[in-house]
């Protein structure tokens, strides 16, 4: 039986691009849908109904969202190759708290550092400074999160890595300055196909923040 | 045995009661301290230097910290009583539902007791135990014939922090007029042979909020 898997997803998010990783990681055959967001598709109302959001993963049919759920999704379903969690279960625990973790503070300080100003924006960058370094801490000599591959942490992060120019020119900052580990990671990371086949173009980015910015009447 | 598995908790905490849970369920033997957030353990800030909070979990010396995080951890260690299923997709549906729990439904719950407009957060939060109402259907429990994953994530609505907070501070939250099956489904919960040794003394509990959040008759 063939499987049939769709992505719903928004190109600049680096939730999707989370998932846009792991299949290619893993090799997985999949339909890519571009979302308007100003016009939700009728498939993605109904695929996440509670949310509404993006991504969303639809394996032969069924819809999964929230993306460490569906990347923990993928993962338990095509085990054969590429694992992004370890087997032991004290790994998978540490993989696990620290994807939340950036799941939780790093995508968050992000946003603010291209959507706010003044303080709420300083506060967002010393959050996404600190964020990083506790990071750098966890990374410690391996050359991945994962170890000697790509793994949960590294998938879950590595967006962010994507984002990084982006960060630092609305933030009028340099990270790279205070954290060569972090941007050695990166670099790294970006080596791979999976991942450099799965984050945009720096300047679309930040074409794409102006314009967000210019909507929200930031400035 | 039992030295191998420590707990670091406070008795009132819902995520802390959670991994209790989890544990006396699968029968997992283990050693309980009880922290003072106002005064926290050099043992805690060692074991969870990121976010500084319980419930911490030791497991032959190695500390893991979030409660969901923990509660996977026990699941994939001790593997009778599974809290999860086994099918990725029914595993995936599990996790969603219970991070809807906890991003969405706790949070609306707590701002009904802060919020300025106080009919707008209370309609909010119906909203999301609406949600949870839908997703329970007929089942006794989410995970079905016995207690699961987001039984047990959704302690406090099921457990009595929901029901002493909401007639403390004069809210009408979790009504059976509005959620029958979600009261039904907590009335089973807290008569749950296993879970009900884990909820923390009521007597107690109540005079907590009481003294937190004042009290209204």
């Amino acid at each position: 039986m063939a499987d049939e898997v769709v992505l719903l997803d928004f190109w600049p998010s680096p939730f999707g691009m989370r998932l846009r990783i792991a299949l290619a990681e893993k090799g997985i055959k999949h339909e890519y849908k571009e979302e308007d967001l100003k016009n939700k598709s009728p498939l993605l109302l109904k695929s996440n109904p509670v949310h509404k959001k993006i991504p969303v993963l639809i394996h032969n049919g069924k819809p999964v969202s929230e993306s460490l759920i569906a990347l923990q999704y993928i993962d338990e379903t095509w085990n054969d190759n590429a694992p992004l969690l370890p087997s032991d279960p004290y790994l998978r625990s540490q993989a696990k708290f620290w994807a939340e973790f950036v799941d939780k503070k790093v995508a968050d300080f992000g946003r603010k550092v291209c959507m706010t100003k003044g303080e709420e924006q300083e506060a967002a960058k010393n959050g996404l400074l600190d964020c990083i370094e506790l990071l750098e801490g966890e990374l410690g000599e391996k050359p991945y999160f994962g170890g000697e591959t790509l793994g949960f942490v590294d998938v879950t992060l590595v967006p962010c890595y994507g984002w990084l120019s982006v960060y630092e020119k609305f933030g009028n900052f340099s990270i790279e300055a205070e954290h060569p580990v972090f941007i050695a990671w990166g670099k790294r990371c970006l080596q791979k196909k999976s991942v450099s086949k799965s984050l945009p173009d720096q300047q679309k980015l930040y074409d794409f923040v102006v314009q967000l910015r210019k909507r929200h009447e930031i400035e | 045995m039992g030295e191998e598995v420590k707990l670091f908790g406070v008795w009132g905490s819902p995520f802390s009661r959670r991994v209790e849970m989890a544990l006396k369920l699968k029968g997992v033997e283990y050693e309980y301290f009880e922290e003072d957030l106002q005064n926290k353990s050099d043992l805690l800030l060692k074991y969870n230097p990121v976010h500084k909070k319980i419930p911490v979990l030791l497991h032959k010396g190695k500390p893991i910290a979030e409660s969901a995080v923990i509660l996977e951890y026990i699941d994939e260690t001790w593997k009778g009583f599974p809290l999860l299923p086994k099918d990725p997709y029914q595993r995936a549906t599990a996790r969603f539902w219970a991070r809807f729990v906890e991003e969405k439904c706790m949070p609306a719950l707590f701002n009904c007791t802060v919020a300025e407009d106080r009919k707008k957060a209370v309609e909010e939060a119906h909203e999301t135990l609406k949600l949870l109402e839908n997703e329970l259907k007929d089942k006794k429990f989410f995970g079905g014939e016995d207690i699961g994953f987001v039984d047990i994530v959704a302690d406090f609505i099921g457990g009595y922090w929901l029901r002493d907070i909401q007639e403390i501070v004069g809210l009408e939250l979790l009504t059976k007029e509005k959620f029958p099956k979600l009261c039904e489904w907590s009335d089973e919960f807290v008569n749950h042979a296993v879970i009900k040794e884990c909820l923390p003394p009521r007597d107690k509990l109540f005079a907590f909020f009481r003294t937190r959040f004042g009290s209204k008759s």
